[in-house]
């Protein structure tokens, strides 16, 4: 065996560390316990994990240990650590959405994208903290702990999906699954200086995950680079039966993607998306951008006139579905119930105990936007406006390949900052369209402020072209990226 | 957009399902106002041509044979219940109490 140290491995590319387990230079099972043992370090400060299934991960490692020992021929991932965010279900292990409504629940079945991960050899090594069904924008609305910022802990690490984000950084899992209804992958991404992917609607099954807002949800990954974030996106994509909008288009090789080639790649860069940020987050945009001319690609100056609709838009489409999934949780098949002597006072109750402050808001708000006679000017305008969103961007592409923005307006803010809701709904103000659109979009790390916070450029693509999100992200990644800069906030990261 | 009433904002609440305390029903009435007036900008935008997407990216409902197919053991998929009496779920009255007589109990 080679002199691969396990307190080294805690910050190995997903691929690198399939293909030292495959080659014999370290075991699984040495992989998790080093990964076990940082999270027993570390995390108790950090916060990233709900639950951490230590035996589960253990038994599966030996499993993987024994069978290559066997030379039976094992999957892309075997071996390899990931976290699953906690609105993911999971066979056997308690699935919350860090919501006091589930706290107990144990799904009977695994979410398509687990079963995905397992059949590949992945290691699910825990469950990670998000906001509250999904809904926030750092983690702060989690019903059960604050996780924190690894760069600076003093701040939050975005949201929805902070829990990953933050053990992505923070170096405690290999890469994690997050979901994406607003910017919930990419916002956090930006925040912990990581990449974050949101496939196409419908490239990834929502089969298993706890649902926001269905027309808008999807699942992707949180990785430390562009080429593990395609690695993970190949594992999970891919046409699913059980869930009704998976869309029945083949899967291209992601990991391929990335030739370093973006010569003659058209950049839009929307004028509307540049209008409001920070100083050093503009600058840092101006850098990325520059460096993609360098590299041969093309910039082209445009208009998306209804931008400034999306966020209207996205908080009455997304809270009235919300509105709708979440009638489920009533205290009847899971989850927690409050008694009551009548079935309308148990509902009430339940859902009352059960629910936190901003999930409560949301259903009140889609219960509102959907009550009859307000349906027209609240539900169907905003679908309507989301058809002109769309059609900004259909002509968008017309003239350009990829759009380049801003993740968010500022870098990773202090907790408490954003204690009015609309404050908190602006942190999303640049990635919400995306989903509206059904587009994919990534984030990826492009520099950090003076202050030492991550900066994220996000791309946008044309639907089901993920590939050039991806060869272009790696570009960005190569040129402007932190390089093997690591978060020094928690833990002594170094 | 109007100032959301008191009333109203009970209403919302028993259609939500939601038995929220007299002092949420206050802060409720608050930020709801506060969030549906941000949102007015809406209401100005001209959508009279404007088909309502129903759907992202084109997609076709599909069909799949009428045939039964593998589910969970009634044991596992009952695995989480609260209260229940072998495969049954225990669940409190559906009829109101006499004298109740809200409008939402018809669910």
């Amino acid at each position: 065996m080679s002199p691969a140290s396990p307190a080294s491995t805690e910050f190995w590319s997903v691929a690198d560390t399939a293909r030292r387990i495959a080659a014999g230079e370290i075991t699984a099972t040495q992989i998790i316990e080093a990964m076990l043992a940082r999270i027993q370090k570390i995390d108790g400060e950090l916060g990233a994990f709900l639950a951490v299934d230590g035996d589960g991960a253990r038994a599966v490692a030996a499993e993987l240990d024994s069978q290559r020992a066997a030379n039976v021929p094992q999957g892309p991932l075997a071996g390899v650590p990931i976290a699953l965010k906690d609105v993911l279900v999971t066979r056997g292990l308690a699935t919350t959405a860090a919501s006091k409504i589930l706290r107990g629940w144990i799904p009977p079945y695994d979410a398509h994208v687990v079963e995905k991960l397992r059949a590949a050899g992945a290691i699910v090594i825990g469950k990670v903290n998000c906001d509250e069904f999904a809904m926030g924008s750092s983690t702060e609305n989690s019903a059960y702990q604050p996780t924190r910022n690894p760069w600076d802990p003093s701040r939050v690490p975005g949201g929805s999906s902070g829990g990953s984000s933050a053990a992505v950084a923070a170096g405690l899992c290999a890469a994690s699954l997050g979901t994406d209804t607003g910017g919930s992958i990419r916002q956090p991404a930006a925040f912990c200086g990581v990449v974050g992917m949101k496939p196409t609607y419908g490239r990834v099954s929502r089969w298993g995950v706890v649902a926001f807002a269905s027309s808008l949800d999807q699942v992707g990954p949180l990785t430390r680079s562009v080429a593990d974030a395609a690695l993970v996106l190949e594992t999970i994509a891919g046409f699913d039966p059980r869930d009704s909008t998976s869309l029945d288009a083949p899967v291209p090789r992601f990991t391929g993607a990335l030739t370093g080639d973006v010569r003659g790649l058209r950049i839009g860069l929307p004028q509307e998306y540049f209008e409001a940020m920070d100083d050093e987050i503009r600058a840092a945009l101006v850098r990325t951008a520059s460096a993609l001319v360098e590299r041969g690609a093309e910039l082209v100056d445009l208009s998306m006139p209804h931008t400034k609709l999306a966020l209207p838009a996205y908080y009455l489409v997304a809270p009235a579905e919300a509105s709708s999934n979440l009638a489920r949780f009533d205290g009847v098949r899971y989850g927690q119930r409050v008694e009551a002597p009548d079935l309308l006072d148990m509902y009430g109750k339940t859902r009352d105990a059960g629910f936190g402050p901003e999930v409560k808001r949301r259903i009140m708000l889609g219960t509102y936007a959907l009550r009859s006679g307000y349906y027209d000017a609240y539900y169907k305008k905003a679908q309507q406006v989301r058809t002109l969103i769309k059609r900004d961007f259909d002509r968008a592409f017309q003239y350009c390949d990829v759009l380049l923005t801003p993740t968010t307006p500022t870098p990773a803010f202090p907790f408490g900052a954003k204690a009015n809701p609309v404050d908190m709904y602006l942190a999303d103000v640049f990635t919400l369209s995306c989903n509206l659109a059904g587009l994919p979009g990534i984030s990826v790390p492009c520099g950090l402020t003076a202050g030492g916070l991550p900066i994220g450029a996000q791309l946008l693509g044309r639907p089901l072209d993920e590939v050039t999100l991806l060869r272009a992200g790696a570009v960005i990644e190569a040129a402007v990226g932190l390089g093997d800069r690591r978060p020094a906030g928690i833990g002594g990261i170094t | 957009m109007p100032a959301l009433t008191r009333k109203e904002v009970e209403e919302i609440a028993l259609l939500a399902r939601l038995a929220l305390e007299p002092e949420e029903l206050e802060r409720m009435q608050h930020e709801l106002g506060v969030i549906l007036e941000h949102f007015g900008a809406l209401a100005a935008v001209d959508t009279a041509d404007v088909p309502a997407m129903t759907h992202a990216v084109p997609m076709d409902l599909r069909l799949r044979p009428d045939a039964v197919q593998p589910s969970l053991p009634a044991d596992l998929a009952l695995g989480g219940v609260p209260r229940r009496e072998g495969d049954l779920i225990v669940v409190p009255s559906s009829i109101a109490p006499p004298g109740r007589g809200d409008t939402g109990s018809g669910s």
